[in-house]
């Protein structure tokens, strides 16, 4: 008796599956793009509005507040576009799917560019608040091996004539550097930094006011949502011109056998 | 507001990357559509 059976995948593995496929993806971003896009820019618009001409002035800081909408935003992305890139990664090794290679490949240069804001607009507070453009505290210097992880991604992926490789190896970097995403939160708590602790934490009531925390929750929704759109706009590019590559390899192959 | 450099610095900045490149991007899938209409019947998506 043949004791084999055909067992189903889990829902979620099924779901992640389907939605993976490369001409579903096509299809669902493609509908998902525009809304995402729209509500990124109203929601930005409107944190950024209110905070630079509606929100008061610190009482300490003064007018050098207003960075904050604009600084924090990009320090949290910079962040969680490690993680996504991580979970790519992971998706990467253990299901070995093209579609998140891609997209881990797509979000290495956009989560770079805003680490790289997040860094320039912390210097731009740092120099009327501190004194000083830039400090070696743990806070900053975390945040600046993040961008070198980013850079070591982008260099990686790139490094290899075949491409499956230089995913693999851009994505064991990725799992590596997540070591510096819990460093990077608690810094400000383990060591003496200069940079403050924070305001605004999952367990505990925020210690900003109200009046100056809504136009940074608009701009950081706001933020968050032109980053994912600008990620599943460049896979979405990227999907498109490998099947370009694909198409004009079997057209040469066809034209070198007839 | 005294520290106006500063603060536009940060604005240009937080402004600018994104949208550099949410126009690279669809300049890209722009192009790539085109290629893809030329030599794929069913690149139209």
């Amino acid at each position: 008796m043949d004791t084999r059976q055909t067992v189903a995948p889990p829902r979620p593995v099924k779901l992640f599956h389907r939605f993976a496929n490369p001409g579903q993806f096509l299809r669902l971003s493609g509908r998902v793009l525009p809304w995402l896009y729209g509500s990124g820019v109203l929601l930005t618009a409107i944190g950024v509005i209110w905070g630079l001409f509606f929100a008061p002035d610190d009482w300490q800081q003064g007018d050098t507040v207003k960075i904050m909408y604009v600084h924090v935003p990009f320090a949290w992305l910079a962040s969680a576009g490690y993680v996504s890139l991580a979970i790519c990664s992971v998706l990467s090794l253990i299901w070995r799917h093209p579609l998140a290679d891609l997209a881990a490949a797509e979000l290495g240069p956009v989560g770079a560019a805003f680490t790289a804001v997040c860094l320039a607009t912390g210097s731009l507070w740092g120099k009327p608040t501190w004194g000083a453009w830039w400090v070696w505290d743990a806070r900053l210097t975390s945040v600046f091996v993040l961008f070198l992880l980013y850079l070591g991604h982008i260099a990686l992926v790139r490094a290899f004539d075949d491409p499956t490789r230089g995913y693999r190896a851009g994505a064991i970097l990725a799992l590596v550097g997540v070591i510096n995403l819990p460093i990077i939160k608690f810094s400000v708590n383990w060591w003496n930094t200069l940079h403050q602790p924070a305001s605004i934490g999952l367990t505990g009531a925020p210690t900003i006011a109200a009046s100056l925390l809504w136009p940074l929750l608009f701009t950081t929704l706001g933020f968050t949502l032109l980053f994912a759109a600008i990620t599943v706009a460049r896979t979405r590019a990227g999907v498109m011109e490998r099947r370009i590559r694909m198409l004009l390899m079997a057209k040469t192959s066809e034209a070198s056998q007839s | 507001m005294t520290h106006l450099p500063y603060i536009a610095a940060s604005y240009v900045l937080a402004i600018g990357v994104p949208l550099f490149f949410a126009i690279g991007t669809t300049l890209r899938l722009r192009a790539a559509k085109q290629r893809l209409a030329l030599i794929d019947p069913r690149g139209k998506r």
